[in-house]
């Protein structure tokens, strides 16, 4: 089975975030990177496919250069190799144009699964993966939890809201979006790590893949969000702190 | 048509809750921008139960998408059938709740016309005759100003508790059915049954005071601190995604759009930073108390009371307090 997983390099998760003099995007000069993490959920579940059923698991990503970190990271866990989307723009903002892109470069890969994380921890579209599929012709189902062999095609296990779940039969080739936790994420080894370094890595000029969509949203401005409710903070010393708030809890809002 | 339509979620003729939201943010922009304002509902027979919710709602029409094919949800059906009423009614803007089905199918309708739908969007103002959206990015640390470019549709869609269905205008709604043509081979995943993986044993809606535990407590072995601060103040304990991901605590404890959506009397965040997944399951407590180390973390925004600063000192501490 031939598995491509499409990730993505975002700002570290604890990363202090702030908006650029612009205001077009965040200050990115010194943020620290690492790989989306859904898309990590998505990457174990190429992985864990691959053991079980055999084949090639083939890492997809499009970004600047220094998105090549994330994809050795990839090849360190596992990934037979990769194809890297160099863009310019360090953010693409619009996920028509990145998907379109991703459908060029897979063109002549002819994948049998296509996996991605749910949504992107920066700008939580949550949509570059049902795009992608509609874009490839391909059937697709969301928010996975488990995936199995069923026939020629899969059965999958989909996540739904308030604690239901769904199993999908769908035939192959297809898309998932796989829902985080559903696994443990893997470490690279040391030997895996050594290996990557070896592994191809094709790389792709974003500009040569076809035509720019004409775009049809625009990010107009960012910003930190307005505090809309009032919030008392108390930020002193431990103790005076949960002191202080013990007694607005039974005084105040009396709710103890 | 050239208004404002608004796509509702049904299930067995239930709509979904965030389906009426949807329906007021409709109505909204619709007196905002001047624009007649109608609502779609997909499915078998049994849609007609949403049909009756939907009567006594001011619309200027509600549109009945039936076929057996409806029946069971799948984004195949679902994005040919809608893809046929815009193409005979051309509305200008097409609004969803932000529900897991709509995210299953709505970026595949939008890509079917060459658009992208703008997701989750949490507020908005009326600009020169278009909407300029606000959405969230990096978990609610960010948030961005979005617009449309090009030609209508325009594809958005509402993030839970954005706009108030108690806020809905009365009035009329006509109804006109249509039958979109479909075929069994269009369709090509095999939606199966829906099932829970156990019954409940922790009903985390009737618990009077919540304390809820997220990734700021960094390892299973410090969960016990924060049941005992719990226990300090007969509450259940609660936790984020990431916390029952790790296995740390029974996916039945989780709050958020994933898990179960509570509105008690108190609500304690210890370590939770406040990605809107988990915001969306709690934000209706009366008072919420949230102890963080980061200053900027969103759940401050929703939070009555905070305290910031290392939680394996602020807890302890606290118990104490609550001891005196």
């Amino acid at each position: 089975m031939k598995i491509v997983v499409a990730i993505k390099q975002v700002p570290a998760r604890d990363s202090l975030l702030k908006v650029n003099l612009s205001g077009s995007w965040i200050e990115d000069a010194d943020l620290a990177y690492e790989i989306n993490e859904p898309d990590a959920y998505a990457l174990e579940a190429g992985l864990q496919l691959k053991e079980k059923q055999g084949g090639e698991v083939v890492v997809l990503c499009a970004g600047p250069d220094r998105a090549g970190q994330t994809i050795r990271e990839a090849l360190a866990k596992g990934a037979d190799r990769a194809i890297h989307i160099e863009t310019e723009d360090a953010n693409i903002t619009d996920p028509l144009t990145l998907a379109r892109m991703m459908a060029l470069a897979l063109a002549s890969e002819k994948p049998d699964l296509v996996l991605t994380g749910l949504q992107s921890d920066d700008l939580g579209y949550g949509q570059t993966g049902v795009i992608l599929a509609e874009t490839m012709g391909l059937p697709h189902a969301t928010l996975i939890m488990h995936i199995e062999a069923e026939g020629a095609g899969i059965k999958v296990k989909r996540e739904l809201e308030d604690g239901w779940f769904q199993h999908v039969s769908m035939p192959l080739p297809a898309l998932l979006t796989i829902q985080s936790g559903a696994t443990k994420l893997r470490y690279a080894t040391l030997m895996g790590i050594k290996k990557a370094k070896s592994k191809e890595v094709k790389k792709l000029d974003a500009g040569a893949l076809g035509e720019k969509a004409g775009l049809s949203v625009r990010l107009d401005r960012v910003y930190t969000p307005e505090k809309t409710r009032r919030s008392q903070i108390f930020d002193g010393a431990a103790k005076e702190a949960a002191a202080q708030l013990v007694e607005k809890l039974r005084f105040e809002a009396r709710v103890i | 048509m050239s208004g404002i339509l608004a796509v509702l979620e049904q299930r067995d003729g239930k709509l979904h809750k965030m389906s009426l939201e949807a329906l007021a943010a409709a109505q909204q922009f619709g007196s905002e921008l001047g624009l007649p304002v109608f609502a779609a509902v997909l499915g078998a027979a049994v849609a007609g139960a949403a049909v009756e919710a939907l009567e006594g709602y001011k619309l200027d029409r509600v549109h009945v998408l039936e076929h057996e094919l409806l029946k069971d949800y799948t984004p195949d059906g679902y994005s040919i059938a809608l893809q046929q009423l815009i193409a005979r009614h051309g509305p200008k803007f097409v609004i969803f709740p932000h529900t897991y089905q709509v995210r299953d199918f709505a970026p595949k309708l939008a890509t079917a016309l060459g658009r992208v739908l703008v997701s989750d969007v949490v507020s908005h103002r009326a600009e020169n005759g278009n909407l300029v959206l606000v959405r969230q990015l990096f978990q609610g640390k960010i948030n961005a100003d979005v617009g449309f470019e090009g030609d209508a549709p325009y594809f958005l869609s509402i993030q839970a508790g954005a706009f108030r269905a108690d806020k809905l205008e009365a009035g009329t709604a006509p109804v006109e059915k249509m039958t979109p043509v479909l075929a069994a081979v269009q369709i090509r995943t095999k939606p199966l049954e829906l099932f829970r993986e156990s019954a409940r044993a922790v009903d985390l809606s009737a618990a009077e005071i919540i304390v809820s535990v997220g990734r700021g407590i960094r390892e299973a072995e410090n969960i016990p601190l924060v049941q005992k601060l719990a226990d300090a103040l007969g509450a259940e304990l609660a936790a984020s995604r990431p916390i029952c991901d790790n296995g740390w605590l029974p996916m039945e404890r989780q709050v958020g759009s994933s898990g179960q959506t509570v509105a008690p009397k108190m609500y304690v965040a210890v370590g939770i930073s406040g990605a809107i997944q988990h915001l969306v399951g709690m934000k209706g407590a009366k008072t919420i108390v949230a102890i963080n180390k980061d200053p900027e973390a969103p759940i401050f925004e929703v939070a009555d009371y905070g305290i910031v600063g290392d939680l394996f000192q602020v807890v302890p501490a606290l118990i104490e307090a609550l001891g005196k």
